[in-house]
């Protein structure tokens, strides 16, 4: 199994901490794992993008222009990264901000009102657990629980009291993700 | 097993500079690998292992504080992006005449001048070639994953003992700032100080313990006859690299009918070429340099014996090409394919590439 | 009574520190270099420290005083002695370091190194001979070139409006916190030697003591860069140099002793 991933959006929607969950998830399983963000000073508030693959080999290229799923979340990612899914791939996306909704009829697509979720949950910093519970539930490619461990291993120890919260978010994304 | 952690390719050479035992790191921020001088700050490792951490004010002083401390037999580390090691080069210059282990990390950008910080393999020629003035070569490792950009750490400093010479590990933006999983080496415990005199007291400026003659760290020389005898005696050493350390990895190689020869990042890239070129029943292999200097000749010899054309895939505008050049030497196509300026080649265009240049040309 | 008569262990009235060696001065006759290196490997004999001190030779006229002083010694790279003393003194806190650099090495080429290792406090030595002129390259302008004064570079005396003002960065570096004893003297003169030696001494006694950095100016002649011969250069000196760089302490014990404006 191979699953190769972007993850887009504005600095600050924890784009990169959703990467590195996901990744820490795949090493709890025994996958070999990359996380390859964009950088510099684009990122200062600006778009912020991470390529993450999870593979039961090897990995070859952590730099990509196909993927088998592209998580976005704002418009301009959205512009940039839907020609990129696969043919058959996964495009899920938080709708809130997205004017030029994806065109596509190859690809699945999905959507999550993260950010409505977010609020409503009371807390805007669970946003992107929301979106990869989303995620998740379509492609169950790591297990929850091992999630969890990934969670324990990428956050510091004195936030692991946060840990049940990204748990509910997870599992509300993944009740509430909608086919398109 | 060791310990699993998913780091950036810029905190695992941090953390195993940590783990191996380093005395210092002296280094100045420039992205894009200030993290390493930021992990090592935030780990303290004088609390763990006693191993100095200090901001230099410049480039020129960090490489400066290296050649003093490299000169007393400590182990010692710095590390930059592109432009500031084109600062550094006239202390690596002076550092490898006066024969000084130590070790320098460049997480390539893109040139010239100022550039860009995205990633780049552009400082090729500077890093094998020599860099600064005069005739001397580094040592270069060239990482293709995070996993070895903490293992060449050891391997370095193994290097840089034993040829009592300045080894670079080259890296790029893409190693630097990508997470992948790393295995990372036990603690390995520091010399002390009686330690480092008795290993290295013969020639290192510690003090005249024990009313030892005096040592002296330098590369002057006003003897002519002499600086040549010195000359002589290093070009000795890069051959025994040559002979002795040269570092590769073949992926694929054994039915391949073409060969793209790539390090670091552009490795990777290649490696999902063999992929896409095997789909479409193409025999591709790769053949990943690991020591750039010494640069692996000898296998590309045997593969130009019985492979069509070779394909240097590279970020630059072809330096490593030269290299297989000479080693082919005109058996077989030999041709380049690269970009520039912080732009990472995607797999499908070097495969359009392979199959332009060299397939088909 | 014949020579032979004379030289006998108890007519010894002076003799040569083993601290330098035998090897024959690369320095002009008359320049304060020669009397400058004797006054610090005095010094790291009489404080028995020799097993641990390490020396930092600079680039220019002392570029080879691993040649003469008879400690282990690293040559630096033009204006990065401070840096290399650095590297040194923070993987070896207990050893005592010194550099020994020029005006050109130290105030222009090496100006950041000079400035910063002071500021952090670095625990070392550093010896600054100061004669106004670039010695080694053949006599051209150094950042202590005195205003009007002629070298190869300013062959019609230094034009401040055209190229700059003598640096004073001894009185700069006494400004900063991390300096703990600096001060200005010469070698022209036996009692100006004493002083000096007993400076250097100071400086030497307070690095063991690991009180920061010690920064010790010595204003010397140049009587080649100078075109004088050394008596006239002293002269000289003592008219000219004295005025702009006054000697005497401008931080004793981390405070300022003096008016340093």
């Amino acid at each position: 199994m191979t699953e190769e991933i972007i993850i887009a959006g504005f600095g600050g929607q924890g784009v990169l901490s959703m990467g590195k969950i996901l990744a820490y998830s795949g090493i709890m399983q025994d996958q070999e794992v990359s996380w390859m963000p964009s950088y510099g000073p684009e990122m200062r508030g600006g778009t912020a993008n991470v390529t993450v693959i999870l593979s039961d080999e090897r990995i070859s290229s952590p730099i990509l222009t196909e993927f088998d799923t592209a998580i976005i979340l704002n418009q301009q990612s959205m512009d940039k990264f839907e020609k990129g899914v696969k043919k058959g791939g996964l495009l899920l996306y938080d709708p809130n901000g997205i004017i030029h909704h994806p065109t596509r009829t190859d690809i699945d697509i999905y959507t999550i009102n993260g950010a409505e979720l977010a609020a409503e949950m009371g807390n805007p910093k669970i946003f992107n657990m929301i979106v990869l519970g989303a995620f998740l539930k379509i492609k169950p490619i790591v297990k929850l629980d091992n999630v969890i461990k990934g969670l324990k291993k990428s956050l510091p120890e004195r936030y692991h009291n946060l840990i049940p919260l990204n748990q509910s978010a997870i599992e509300k994304g993944m009740q509430m993700v909608k086919a398109k | 097993m060791g310990e699993l952690k998913l780091m950036k390719g810029n905190e695992a050479v941090a953390e195993a500079m940590i783990r191996e035992g380093v005395d210092g790191y002296f280094g100045y921020p420039i992205t894009p690998q200030s993290e390493v001088i930021e992990y090592l700050t935030t780990e303290e490792p004088h609390k763990r292992t006693g191993m100095v951490v200090l901001q230099a004010e410049s480039e020129l002083a960090a490489i400066n504080m290296l050649y003093g401390a490299a000169g007393t037999g400590k182990k010692v580390a710095t590390s930059s992006s592109s432009p500031g090691i084109s600062l550094k080069q006239e202390g690596i210059s002076y550092i490898a005449g006066s024969e000084l282990p130590c070790v320098i990390i460049n997480v390539v950008r893109g040139g010239p001048g100022l550039g860009t910080i995205q990633p780049s393999q552009a400082d090729y020629f500077q890093a094998t070639k020599g860099g600064g003035h005069g005739d001397y070569h580094l040592y270069v490792l060239a990482p293709s994953s995070v996993q070895e950009m903490a293992d060449f750490v050891e391997d370095a400093f193994e290097m840089a003992f034993k040829y009592r010479t300045p080894v670079m590990i080259l890296s790029d933006g893409v190693i630097g700032q990508m997470m992948e999983k790393v295995e990372l080496k036990p603690q390995k415990k520091r010399l002390t100080d009686a330690e480092v005199i008795k290993k290295y007291g013969s020639w290192a400026t510690v003090g005249r313990v024990g009313g030892r003659e005096r040592n002296i760290i330098t590369s002057l020389d006003l003897d002519s006859h002499k600086m040549e005898a010195h000359n002589i005696h290093l070009q000795s050493k890069y051959e025994q690299m040559k002979k002795e350390d040269v570092r590769y990895e073949e992926l694929q190689t054994e039915d391949a009918e073409y060969i793209i020869v790539a390090y670091g990042s552009s490795a990777r890239i290649s490696q999902k070429v063999i992929q896409l070129a095997r789909k479409d029943g193409i025999k591709l292999g790769v053949l990943r340099p690991i020591t750039l200097f010494p640069f692996p000749e000898k296998p590309i010899q045997e593969l130009a014996k019985r492979v069509k054309g070779f394909l240097a895939v590279e970020m630059s505008a072809g330096q490593m090409v030269e290299d297989v050049k000479l080693a082919v030497n005109g058996k077989v196509k030999v041709e380049h394919y690269g970009r520039n300026g912080g732009i990472v080649p995607t797999p499908g265009e070097v495969y359009e590439a392979l199959k332009q240049k060299i397939i088909g040309g | 009574m014949e020579i032979k008569d004379i030289i006998k262990p108890e007519n010894l009235v002076y003799q040569k520190t083993k601290m330098m060696t035998d090897n024959t001065l690369s320095y002009c006759p008359g320049c304060g270099h020669g009397t400058t290196h004797r006054l610090v490997m005095e010094v790291v004999e009489e404080l028995g420290i020799v097993e641990d001190t390490i020396g930092i030779a600079p680039v220019g006229c002392s570029v080879l005083a691993y040649e003469f002083m008879n400690v282990d010694m690293t040559q630096a790279a033009h204006g990065r002695a401070p840096a290399v003393a650095t590297g040194i003194i923070r993987t070896w806190p207990d050893k005592i370091v010194f550099t020994y650099q020029g005006d050109g090495d130290l105030a222009a080429i090496g100006t950041s190194e000079t400035i910063h290792a002071c500021n952090r406090g670095e625990n070392i030595v550093i010896i600054f001979v100061n004669n106004g002129i670039y010695g080694m390259t053949g006599g051209q302008m150094a950042p202590t070139t005195l205003p009007g004064m002629k070298s190869s570079t300013t062959p019609y005396g230094r034009d401040v409006a055209l190229m700059g003002n003598p640096l004073k960065i001894t009185e700069l570096v006494a400004q900063l916190p991390g300096t703990y004893f600096v001060t200005r003297h010469a070698v022209h003169s036996p009692a100006h030697v004493r002083k000096t030696k007993k400076a250097i001494k100071k400086a030497f006694q307070n690095v063991i003591d690991k009180k920061g950095t010690q920064f010790i100016e010595v204003v010397s002649n140049c009587n080649s860069g100078w075109k004088m011969t050394p008596v006239k250069s002293n002269e000289w000196m003592v008219e000219n140099m004295f005025p702009f760089y006054p000697l005497g302490d401008m931080k004793v014990d981390g405070k300022i002793v003096k008016d340093l404006h």
